[in-house]
C-alpha cells in the first residue's frame, strides 16, 4: 500500500500493517449521549434513539434494578448478607447490558453486576447465594447463559473470548457481552482478552463500566490513556464511549456493538462513563478517599430520573404505569427479603461432592471423616459412636 | 492385605496391557506416542482442540503437535498470541461451551503467567457451580530437567498443581503410558495437568501405536488416572517415583540387584489422584521406602508421599522413609544440573541408609 509514496525506496515500513482506517477504530470525542440529564433527546446521527416502547420496558427494569440495590443494602445492614457491592447509580449500564442480548447470547458479569444478572432472568435468590455465603455461585450458568459472577478482576474476559470462539467454530451466531470495571483494565488478562478476541475475530463486546473508582483508587491512578475506549485501537478493534447514565444511549451503542459482532464484524470495546454512588461495598468507607461534593455532582445525572423525565415528557409513562412498575419492583424486593430472611440449610457433604466429577479415594475418606464428626456431635451421649471414634484416634 | 489387581508388574520400563503382544511391533518414542494420542483423540472427537504457542505449522518446539494442523485444519490445532494466561483463560471459555481443549504451555516455567487462571478458575469452576460447569481441559506441560536446558526451562512445578484441589496431575514415564494417559486425560471430565518429562521425549519402546489406539478405543486399556504401577517387583525396599525419576529409580534398582538387594519400583503415573493402595501395599510388604523426585524436597509431592506412607505403614516400617529429591535451590544451570538431579548413586546411598543392620 505504501509503495506509491515510497516508490524506488526501501521503506522500513514494508511489511508493516498500514494504518488504514485507524480513525474508524477511535471512540467518539465525547461520550455518546441520546438523552441529557434534563431528559431531553440529544440526537446523534450514528446512533438511533430506541423506540418509546423499548425505552419504557427498559425503564421498568431500571426501577426494579434500583430497588434490588436498595433491598440488598438493607439486608446487609440487617446481617442477612455478608456484603453487597452495589451498582447504585450504574443501573442503566446493568439493564442495558442484559437487555441488548438475545437468548442464545452469553453474559459475563462481575461481582458488582447483580442487577444485570437478575435482569437477564436469573432467580435473584440464586444470585445472592454467593453474597449470603451459602455457596460460591448459586445459579446454573447454562440456564440463562450467564457465567458465574467474577470476583478476580478481568479473568472472566478471557472466558468470554473462549465461549465466543467455541461458538464461532461451530458456526453459531452467539454474541458474548463481557463486563468489567475501570480498575480491571489495568490487569494483564484485560489486555490478553482483547488481543485474543481481536486476533481470533470472535464476537465479544467488552463493556467497561468506568465508575471512576477501583475501591479507593481513582481512574487517574490507573491510566493516562485519553480514555479507556481508546485502548481498543491498540488491538485493532473499534472503541466507543457512552454516557453510562443514559439508558437510551447505552441501549443504542451496546445494541450496535452486539449487532456488529453477530454479523461477523468481530469484537469491540464500549466504555460507559458512570459513577459509583456508594462505597465499594458496605465494608468500605468512601469518605476516606472522596468528598461528598464529588458524589453530589453526580446526583443530577441519575439514570432513573433522567429516563423518567424523558418518558414523562413524551407522555409515554403514565402515573398508573409508574405505580405498576413500583409495585413490580416491590414484588421483587419482597421475594428477595423473604428468601434471605429464610435460612438455607447448607450441606457439609457438598464440600466434597463437586471438586471432581467423581470423588477421589482421599475425598471419600475426608467426607466420611466429617460425616462421622458430625454424627458424633449430633449424638454426644452415644457410647458406641464416641467409643469407636476414640479407637479411631488411637490407631 | 489388599492385592493390587490394578497394578500389573513389569520388568523394565514398559508395562504389559490387557491386549496380548502382537508380532508387528515398531519402535516409538515418547514424543511420537503423545503425538499419536493427540491425533487419535482429535480424530475420535471433533470437540477436541489443540492450541498454544508454536503448536501449529511448527508442530511445537518438541514436535508433539507435528502434523496436526495439516491434518485437522487450523481451526482444530492453532497458534495463539504469546500469552499463557490468555491461552488458559480462553480454554476455560471453550470448555464451558462444549469443547475439550488441549493446551500446551511451552515449558514448565512458562506456565506461571497462567497460574491464576489455573488455580482460580480451571480448578475451582466445577466446584463453584456445583458441577454444572465441568472443564475438560488438558494442560500439557513439557516438564523438569535433565536436558541441559537454560533457566526457566527445567522446573519441576508439580507441587503447585498437586496442592490445588480440583486438578488431576499426571506424569507418565513410559511410551505406552504417554499414549494411554494422554488419551485418558483428554477423555476425563476433570481438568488435567499433564506433565511430560522432557528428558523422556526421545526414549523408545517397542510398541505398535495403531494397536494402542485399538486398545484404547475398544475400552481395553486399564485405567491409569489414580492408579500407580509396580514398574519392577522387589522384596527388600520400595522406590516410589514418577515421571522423569522412574528410569533413574529403575536403574538404581537394577544396580542394587547386582549387590544382592531386591528393590521394588513404583511408578505413580498419577500424582493426583494419589494411589495410596498400591504404595501402601508395597511398603507394608518391603518395610522400607525411598521417594525419588526431581523437585526441591521442601514442601513437595515427595514430602506428601512420605507423610502418607508413615501414616499408613508405620508398623511395617523397619526404617524411616527417606527422600532423594532436588536440593532446595532454583534449578541449576546446564553444567551444574547433574549435581542436582537424583542419581543412581544418590538413590543407592539412600537405600543403604535404610537401617539394614538394626
Amino acid at each position: 500500500m505504501s509503495t506509491a509514496t515510497n516508490e524506488g525506496r526501501e521503506s522500513v515500513l514494508d511489511g508493516v500493517r498500514t494504518p488504514t482506517a485507524d480513525s474508524a477504530l477511535l471512540p467518539s470525542a465525547h461520550p455518546v449521549q441520546l438523552v441529557d440529564p434534563e431528559g431531553r433527546h440529544t440526537p446523534d446521527d450514528r446512533y438511533p434513539l430506541p423506540s418509546g416502547e423499548d425505552l419504557l420496558g427498559a425503564y421498568g427494569r431500571l426501577v426494579s434494578g434500583r430497588r434490588i440495590n436498595d433491598q440488598a443494602n438493607a439486608l446487609v445492614r440487617q446481617g442477612r448478607m455478608a456484603v453487597y457491592p452495589s451498582s447504585h447509580g450504574q443501573e442503566a449500564c446493568q439493564v442495558a447490558a442484559a437487555t441488548v442480548l438475545g437468548d442464545e447470547d452469553w453474559l459475563f458479569p462481575t461481582y458488582r453486576d447483580t442487577v444485570a444478572v437478575v435482569t437477564r432472568g436469573v432467580d435473584p435468590l440464586e444470585v445472592f447465594t454467593l453474597l449470603r455465603g451459602d455457596w460460591h455461585s448459586g445459579y446454573d450458568p447454562y440456564e440463562h447463559k450467564v457465567a458465574t459472577q467474577a470476583t478476580p478482576l478481568a479473568t472472566q474476559l478471557l472466558h468470554a473470548v473462549g465461549v465466543a470462539h467455541a461458538a464461532k467454530l461451530r458456526g453459531e451466531s452467539t454474541v458474548v457481552l463481557a463486563m468489567c470495571g475501570d480498575g480491571a483494565t489495568s490487569e494483564g488478562d484485560f489486555h490478553e482478552a482483547l488481543n485474543f478476541a481481536a486476533v481470533f475475530h470472535v464476537p465479544v463486546v467488552f463493556f467497561i463500566q468506568n465508575n471512576e473508582f477501583a475501591i479507593s483508587v481513582p481512574l487517574t491512578s490507573q491510566t493516562v490513556a485519553p480514555s479507556l475506549a481508546h485502548k481498543a485501537i491498540g488491538y485493532g478493534m473499534p472503541g466507543e464511549r457512552v454516557d453510562g447514565n443514559d439508558l437510551a444511549a447505552l441501549l443504542s451503542v451496546l445494541g450496535s456493538a452486539v449487532s456488529r459482532a453477530r454479523d461477523g464484524g468481530g469484537p469491540s470495546l464500549v466504555e460507559a462513563h458512570t459513577y459509583r454512588m456508594q462505597a465499594h461495598t458496605n465494608a468500605d468507607d468512601a469518605t476516606r478517599y472522596r468528598s461528598a461534593d464529588d458524589v453530589e455532582r453526580w446526583i443530577p445525572k441519575d439514570p432513573l430520573v433522567r429516563m423518567r423525565t424523558y418518558l414523562k415528557g413524551l407522555e409515554l409513562l403514565s402515573d398508573e404505569a409508574e405505580t405498576d412498575l413500583a409495585a413490580a419492583a416491590d414484588t421483587i424486593a419482597a421475594t428477595i427479603r423473604k428468601g434471605l430472611n429464610t435460612d438455607v440449610e447448607v450441606n457439609p457433604a457438598d464440600l466434597f461432592e463437586y471438586v471432581y466429577a467423581e470423588k477421589t479415594t482421599q475425598l471419600r475418606e475426608q467426607a466420611e471423616q466429617l460425616r462421622e464428626e458430625l454424627a458424633r456431635d449430633a449424638a454426644p451421649a452415644d457410647p458406641a459412636v464416641t467409643g469407636s471414634a476414640t479407637k479411631e484416634n488411637q490407631r | 492385605m489388599t492385592q493390587t489387581t490394578e497394578a500389573p508388574v513389569a520388568d523394565g520400563i514398559g508395562q504389559p496391557d490387557a491386549t496380548p503382544a502382537r508380532a508387528a511391533t515398531t519402535t516409538s518414542t515418547f514424543a511420537m506416542a503423545l503425538n499419536a494420542a493427540l491425533a487419535d483423540a482429535m480424530e475420535a472427537d471433533p470437540a477436541v482442540l489443540m492450541f498454544g504457542e508454536d503448536v501449529g505449522p511448527l508442530g511445537g518446539v518438541f514436535r508433539i503437535t507435528d502434523g496436526l494442523t495439516a491434518r485437522f485444519g487450523e481451526e482444530r490445532c492453532f497458534d495463539t498470541p504469546l500469552a499463557e494466561a490468555g491461552i488458559m483463560g480462553m480454554a476455560v471459555g471453550m470448555a464451558m461451551n462444549g469443547m475439550r481443549p488441549v493446551v500446551e504451555m511451552q515449558f514448565d516455567a512458562f506456565a506461571y503467567p497462567a497460574f491464576e487462571q489455573v488455580v482460580s478458575h480451571v480448578a475451582k469452576m466445577p466446584n463453584r457451580t456445583k458441577g454444572k460447569v465441568r472443564l475438560p481441559i488438558v494442560i500439557r506441560i513439557p516438564y523438569a530437567g535433565g536436558i541441559g536446558g537454560v533457566e526457566h526451562h527445567c522446573d519441576s512445578s508439580e507441587a503447585y498443581y498437586a496442592h490445588t484441589p480440583g486438578l488431576t496431575v499426571l506424569a507418565p514415564a513410559t511410551v505406552r503410558d504417554a499414549y494411554f494417559m494422554l488419551r485418558e486425560a483428554i477423555a476425563s471430565p476433570d481438568p488435567v495437568v499433564f506433565l511430560e518429562p522432557k528428558k523422556l521425549y526421545w526414549s523408545k519402546e517397542e510398541v505398535d501405536l495403531a494397536e494402542l489406539r485399538r486398545t484404547f478405543d475398544d475400552g481395553e486399556a486399564p485405567r491409569r488416572i489414580g492408579r500407580a504401577v509396580v514398574a519392577r517387583a522387589g522384596t527388600d525396599a520400595t522406590l516410589i517415583s514418577y515421571g522423569p525419576s522412574v528410569p533413574t529409580a529403575l536403574a538404581a534398582a537394577a544396580a542394587a540387584a547386582e549387590e544382592g538387594r531386591s528393590i521394588e519400583v513404583i511408578d505413580l503415573r498419577s500424582i493426583v489422584p494419589f494411589d495410596d493402595e498400591t504404595v501402601t501395599e508395597s511398603v507394608r510388604r518391603t518395610g522400607r521406602a525411598v521417594v525419588v523426585a526431581e523437585a526441591p524436597g521442601f514442601a513437595s509431592v515427595a514430602s506428601e508421599i512420605v507423610a502418607r506412607v508413615q501414616e499408613r505403614c508405620f508398623h511395617s516400617l523397619a526404617a524411616p522413609v527417606l527422600r532423594v529429591t532436588g536440593f532446595d535451590i532454583p534449578f541449576p544451570s546446564p553444567k551444574l544440573e547433574h549435581f542436582y538431579l537424583p542419581s543412581v548413586d544418590r538413590i543407592l546411598d539412600a537405600v543403604d541408609a535404610l537401617q539394614w543392620e538394626d
